[in-house]
């Protein structure tokens, strides 16, 4: 029997129990469609997170005590300002240095209050990471060497504490102290779930003071030029292992923390894939099951066929078939509807979902290889029937 | 035709079924030859071994002892894809219940053995639709097995037999599941396609007066064939009795030469007399599927 014969007599089959294929195909539908939108999502985080991660300024280096391992408890840092200027001087430069030491604080403007996270900064980090204001100025040289007592505000931070004023040169008290507000941050949104625009810089010396702590939790570094960022960051390693023996200290790049997040992001797309895949095997099952049922049906018409000259191979073939296309319009369809999904839930929904071609091709790979798989022990069954007996069959 | 390979060819055929270990003897040493253009009625009481013995002839089957052939070629040396071949091009088979593809119009039914000889879609519609033309439903080329009175759906599936211009025409019961105006129609059907186109037909059936327009006449019980017109000397009105050994001594073996002649055309006359007597036997309408009946229980 030719093929195209035998896609016609499948199909037709298929055609002849319209509610049943249905039902069928909608298991492999489901999986194949949860496979592309899991991976949608995981995709699309993933690059997401890249993005912001780049965003954060080209050529950066991050300075700080411990480890960057998944895993590692932070470190408390022994670094003090007398570090930071013993890098600056590595460095070469003052403007590519920005420190920071956070912690939490409750911010409080009249009867609103806020919990935020509020760093102490120098005044280069807009130029460091890549920071920009939507009203008033940030931190000068001067706040920072008097300690002076004035605050950037973070997007949400101005909305929870002045919803309804401008909060331009308004008091705001962090953790009891008075500071005044000089700058408000043009919103950055989400990253993993964390409110970026929840914070409040100040001088890294007035922050000190506030805390009662000659502490810097850690130094970034803007590197002249990509080439030499590692070598950087090497001499400054080596510079605070000098003054801090007993310290191990990390130089790590944004292309380091990329690869670090994106094999954790990878991971997790990948279980996300594997547990679609669960369901994508159990719609296989399903196939498979109908299959028998229809050996079972249409036993006289295997025997008669038979009779009037079809080989067990081209009876095979014909369950086969029948079995593929089964999969392969549900594996279709639920692209189709994985794609729509993902789609709406990227414009519509703040998770990020990205289309990739590998995991579609992937998806419709699955569903026809499901359809082989669970296909080939019907069609064997029924290729193998003694035509005798299945015609004798009521 | 006389001097032409025999159609088919069983000599002391044999064919055993394992049921729940328990083995059960449903054909025990059969020989005869069908020719070219024959015209024989099968017969013989439910559980005599006539489907079996239609099977094995059609090649949907294989004997377990004795040698078989199937247009010249032996069954035992073929693979199951050579014998779907074999049934393709030299076997036409009619059923009792017809047997069509229901949502499947008339002319697809017809043209269905053609698919399996790879024949275009366009050659198959012009031939099937010629054949529904011969056997008078040329009107009727797109109507479906339900649209269709039962002596319609038995004509398509005579067309589908002959569709691929077989040798032989194996009809089992054409006509039980038909009113007798009908059945008679059909029964004149395959008569004629028999004498105009020369292909072999045998048909089994329970009908007496079917039975006796036969050109040929074989009587079969308990798995042996009891009477052939064709070979008078096989003709007894006995069956043989319970502990015999293998009934095979008593059908002489066919040596295809002499029994050529006789075995086509001066059969007929003697074929009436000869086949009533062995058809004396009473017909229980029990299962097909009980091959296994001792000659004790029907004789």
């Amino acid at each position: 029997m030719r093929v195209a014969e035998a896609w016609r007599v499948a199909l037709d089959a298929l055609r002849a129990n319209r509610l049943r294929s249905a039902l069928t195909m909608l298991g492999v539908i489901i999986g194949v469609a949860s496979v592309v939108l899991l991976v949608a999502i995981g995709t699309g985080t993933k690059q997401k997170v890249e993005q912001q991660v780049e965003g954060l300024g080209s050529n950066l280096l991050l300075v700080v005590p411990g480890r960057i391992e998944v895993g590692n408890a932070p470190v408390v840092s022994p670094l003090t300002l007398k570090d930071v200027d013993a890098v600056t001087r590595v460095v070469g430069d003052p403007d590519r240095v920005a420190v920071t030491v956070a912690s939490g604080a409750t911010a409080r403007a009249g009867a609103r209050s806020d919990f935020t996270t509020v760093q102490g900064v120098l005044e280069t980090t807009p130029t460091v990471f890549t920071r920009e204001l939507a009203r008033g100025r940030y931190l000068t040289r001067t706040d920072v060497d008097t300690g002076r007592r004035v605050a950037v505000l973070g997007d949400s931070v101005a909305r929870a504490l002045f919803p309804d004023r401008d909060p331009l040169g308004q008091q705001v008290a962090l953790a009891g102290v008075r500071f005044r507000v000089i700058g408000v941050f043009a919103p950055l949104g989400q990253s993993l779930g964390v409110d970026r625009d929840d914070e409040v810089h100040v001088p890294v010396t007035a922050a000190q003071r506030l805390w009662g702590t000659q502490r810097v939790d850690g130094i970034a570094v803007k590197a002249p030029d990509r080439e030499r960022i590692d070598e950087l960051g090497e001499q400054i390693v080596a510079e605070l292992n000098r003054r801090h023996p007993d310290t191990e200290f990390s130089a790590v790049t944004q292309q380091q923390i990329l690869g670090v997040l994106g094999d954790i992001l990878g991971v997790l797309t990948g279980v996300l894939a594997a547990i679609a895949g669960i369901s994508l095997l159990v719609g296989g099952v399903g196939v498979s099951n109908i299959m028998l049922v229809s050996v079972r049906e249409r036993t006289r018409e295997i025997g008669l066929r038979k009779a009037v000259g079809a080989r067990p191979r081209d009876i095979g073939v014909q369950f086969l078939l029948e079995a593929v296309l089964l999969t392969t319009i549900g594996g279709l369809t639920g692209m189709a509807l994985g794609v729509g999904t993902a789609l709406l839930v990227d414009a519509l929904s703040p998770i990020p979902a990205a289309i990739t071609w590998w995991s579609l091709a992937l998806a419709f790979g699955v569903s026809a290889v499901v359809g082989i798989v669970f296909g080939v022990v019907p069609a064997q069954r029924a290729g193998r029937l003694d035509p005798v007996v299945a015609l004798r069959t009521e | 035709m006389t001097g032409a390979p025999p159609a088919i060819e069983a000599v002391d055929v044999s064919r055993t079924y394992q049921l729940d270990g328990v083995s059960v003897e449903a054909l025990r040493g059969v020989s005869l030859v069908v020719q070219p253009g024959d015209y024989v009625a099968l017969v013989g009481p439910s559980g005599s071994g006539k489907s079996t013995l239609m099977h094995l002839l059609g090649g949907l089957d294989r004997p377990t002892g004795g040698r078989l052939v199937i247009g010249g070629r032996d069954v035992n040396a073929l693979a199951p894809p050579e014998m779907a071949t074999l049934r393709n091009e030299t076997i036409g088979f009619v059923f009792q219940a017809f047997h069509l593809l229901p949502r499947t119009s008339a002319v697809e039914n017809v043209a269905l053995p053609l698919v399996y000889r790879g024949v275009s879609a366009r050659q198959r519609r012009e031939r099937a639709a010629a054949m529904l033309g011969r056997v008078g439903l040329g009107h009727r080329l797109d109507h479906r097995p339900n649209q269709m009175s039962g002596g319609e759906q038995q004509r398509v599936a005579i067309a589908r037999a002959l569709v691929t211009e077989p040798t032989v025409l194996l009809a089992d019961e054409p006509t039980g599941n038909l009113d007798s105006v009908t059945g008679a129609a059909v029964l004149e059907l395959l008569e004629q396609l028999n004498a105009e186109s020369g292909v072999a037909l045998v048909m089994v059936t329970h009908d007496q007066e079917v039975a006796a327009r036969a050109q040929r006449r074989i009587t079969m019980r308990d798995g042996v064939v009891v009477a052939d017109s064709a070979d008078p000397r096989s003709t007894h009105d006995r069956p043989p009795s319970v502990d015999h050994g293998r009934p095979a001594t008593l059908v002489p073996a066919p040596s295809a030469e002499p029994r050529s002649a006789s075995g086509s055309g001066p059969g007929h006359p003697s074929g009436g007399s000869g086949g009533a007597a062995g058809a004396t036997g009473r017909l229980p309408r029990e299962a097909e599927s009980n091959p296994g009946t001792k000659p004790g229980g029907t004789a």
